[in-house]
């Protein structure tokens, strides 16, 4: 393989983990967006998607289509679940206090899901076969194609949801000032609850769709999900295309860094960004002004 | 006058009272394995009165403690049994760069707050912790590295729990020392009202943003010194003790023990590394446990072990007390 061979592999792969961030990443912002607080139980979301996709296919033997929405319902029962019972109780904590809950959070139901299911790590069959596609220069799998496909038209339906349905704008007025939102009429508390539904879905959906290429496990949401934090802060925590951008960034850097210097080096690479950017542009990469945030 | 002079005298008598029970308590052990476990509590009593500086006093959050600690006890390791350099020197030297370097990156991670801060501290954390994993030459890689000679003192050598115990602890009780008298000083009311409002300590005089890092350096330089006397003591240290995980242990002692309260860090410290001792029966139900238990303190009993537990006994004598007066 030749060098230009090489980076337009490297660009591809780094496009579909950043795809992966991205979902992730949205989901972070969704919830920050609605409450101010930053979920550090997010990647625990990924993880479950992942895992109870194998439950259902493997233990249950239900088809892959039903096992993937099974799957996304079960996740984002855990994240409504896990909204009432810590987070509504904590009504005017404070940040140490929030990022300390969603930690616990984070960690009891990584323990619960080790567990039940193990510490052994799971694979799943790619949902359309293991023939390489050979594009240009480079080749790529059709799980990739999966990859993008869905997240595209998750991101989409996000936007069409907060601009065009009345419960998307009232939780976008909540985002602006939520007790504003109050006086006029929206259930904040309701709004509050929604956005932990759709960020648990969304970041289930990251970790199935991720799984028949990297595998799952119990412990794979720690560093998904801070991955996904990541691209939330380098769009500048919007639930947009910021967000999707700041995801593709990281992961092409991360997948031409572990290319040309140290794979070991890999996970550090998102680390040094993130905190390049938040010393230098806090605000995120793209945030001109006073942005729209949801 | 008088008051703050009596408040300075109940806090020595809490002290000396304290001290007493440290030094007796291998007396209790025998010699067995808990005291094994007590020179643990004692670090970790190390750790997290330096964490509670920065978190219970300040209000600033560090979800990657565990760097400085690691940093601490690599180094030491490497400068120790690869280099051949006195033990004490390379603890003091070592403390010293490693306040150096918090020194310089509190600059820029203080400026921020809350969960940014939260991420910052940890994503440097994480990148320490690769690179513990990485540089296979310096650090043996994951694992590990081995072969840290003990510390020793005019040739007592430190190689047993009961000697590690004593120089543990008495390492602990003088930071310990130093802290109190730190948090009763004007710094320590400097930081409080950092932690209470950050635009009213400026009004108020403070230079809050070098305040904020010369804490964060303290903070580190001890967890530095923690970690120098835990990879001598051990002779043998690997990443898996220096990762994310232990950050939040860390954070999880100071929070249990009592923010703000430097007697609570020791009861948090106790507990957290207790704990895993009694849950080993049952084997992987202690990160549950774990989890749970960082939800339960942090919503019922937010001001920590150091304030719940009075409360508690309050509220209970109070309801005898009520209920035997409606007997009668």
């Amino acid at each position: 393989m030749h060098i230009g061979q090489q980076i337009a592999q490297y660009l591809l792969s780094g496009l579909s983990t950043g795809a992966i961030y991205a979902l992730i990443g949205v989901g972070f912002a969704i919830i920050h967006n609605a409450t101010g607080i930053i979920n550090f139980a997010q990647g625990e979301f990924v993880m479950l998607g992942g895992m109870f996709t194998v439950f259902f296919l493997t233990v249950l033997n239900l088809p892959l289509l039903v096992s993937v929405i099974l799957a996304i319902a079960a996740a984002t029962i855990v994240g409504v679940a896990f909204e009432r019972l810590a987070i509504r109780p904590m009504k005017n904590a404070s940040p140490i206090s929030l990022v300390i809950i969603t930690i616990g959070g984070s960690i009891l139901i990584r323990g619960i899901a080790m567990l039940v299911w193990g510490k052994d790590t799971h694979a799943i069959e790619t949902f359309s076969g293991n023939e390489p596609i050979q594009l240009g220069e480079a080749t790529i799998l059709p799980q990739h194609l999966w990859i993008f496909a869905v997240t595209t038209v998750v991101i989409i339906c996000s936007k069409l949801y907060f601009n065009y349905t009345i419960s998307g704008k009232a939780m976008r007025a909540c985002a602006y000032n939520s007790r504003a939102a109050g006086l006029v009429g929206i259930d904040v508390r309701r709004m509050v609850l929604f956005s932990f539904a759709i960020s648990s879905a969304m970041g289930s959906m990251a970790g199935i769709i991720i799984a028949p290429l990297t595998m799952t496990s119990y412990d794979v949401g720690v560093m998904l999900g801070l991955k996904g934090f990541c691209a939330a802060i380098i769009g500048g925590m919007s639930s947009g295309l910021g967000t999707v951008f700041g995801g593709v960034i990281l992961g092409i850097l991360e997948s031409l860094g572990a290319g040309i210097f140290s794979s070991g080096y890999k996970d550090a690479i998102a680390f040094i960004i993130l905190l390049i950017i938040l010393f230098i542009r806090p605000q995120g990469l793209f945030a001109k002004g006073d942005t729209e945030r949801v | 006058m008088t008051k703050s002079r009596s408040f300075l005298k109940h806090e020595m008598v809490k002290f000396i009272l304290f001290t007493i029970l440290i030094l007796f308590l291998p007396l209790a052990f025998k010699g067995g394995y808990l005291l094994n476990v007590f020179v643990f509590v004692g670090i970790h009593t190390l750790l997290a009165v330096a964490l509670n500086l920065l978190l219970g006093y300040a209000g600033q959050i560090s979800l990657g403690h565990a760097a400085f600690f690691g940093l601490g006890a690599y180094a030491s390791g490497i400068l120790t049994a690869t280099h051949g350099q006195n033990p004490w020197l390379a603890m003091a030297v070592v403390a010293a760069a490693v306040g150096t370097l918090a020194f310089i990156i509190g600059f820029p991670i203080l400026k921020l707050k809350g969960h940014y801060l939260a991420m910052a501290t940890l994503g440097f954390g994480i990148i320490v912790y690769i690179a513990f994993n990485e540089a296979v030459e310096l650090t043996g890689g994951p694992s590990g590295f081995s072969g840290i000679p003990n510390l020793s003192l005019g040739g007592v050598s430190f190689d047993t729990d009961f000697k590690n115990y004593y120089l543990i602890w008495g390492m602990t009780l003088v930071t310990i020392l130093l802290s109190l008298n730190l948090v009763n000083s004007r710094i320590g009311r400097g930081l409080r009202a950092i932690h209470d409002s950050e635009v009213a300590a400026r009004v108020m005089g403070v230079n809050v943003r070098f305040l904020k890092v010369q804490i964060f350096a303290l903070s580190a330089v001890i967890s530095s010194i923690a970690g120098s006397l835990y990879a001598h003591t051990m002779t043998f240290v690997s990443p898996t003790s220096f990762g994310f995980n232990f950050s939040v242990e860390l954070v999880t002692m100071v929070i249990i023990g009592g923010l703000g309260s430097i007697y609570g860090s020791f009861l948090g410290a106790a507990l957290l590394t207790l704990l895993p001792e009694i849950l080993r029966a049952f084997q992987d139900y202690d990160i549950v446990v774990y989890g749970l238990l960082l939800i339960f303190m942090t919503m019922f009993m937010p001001g920590g072990l150091v304030r719940g537990i009075p409360a508690l006994v309050g509220r209970i004598v109070m309801r005898s007390g009520a209920g035997s007066k409606a007997d009668a």
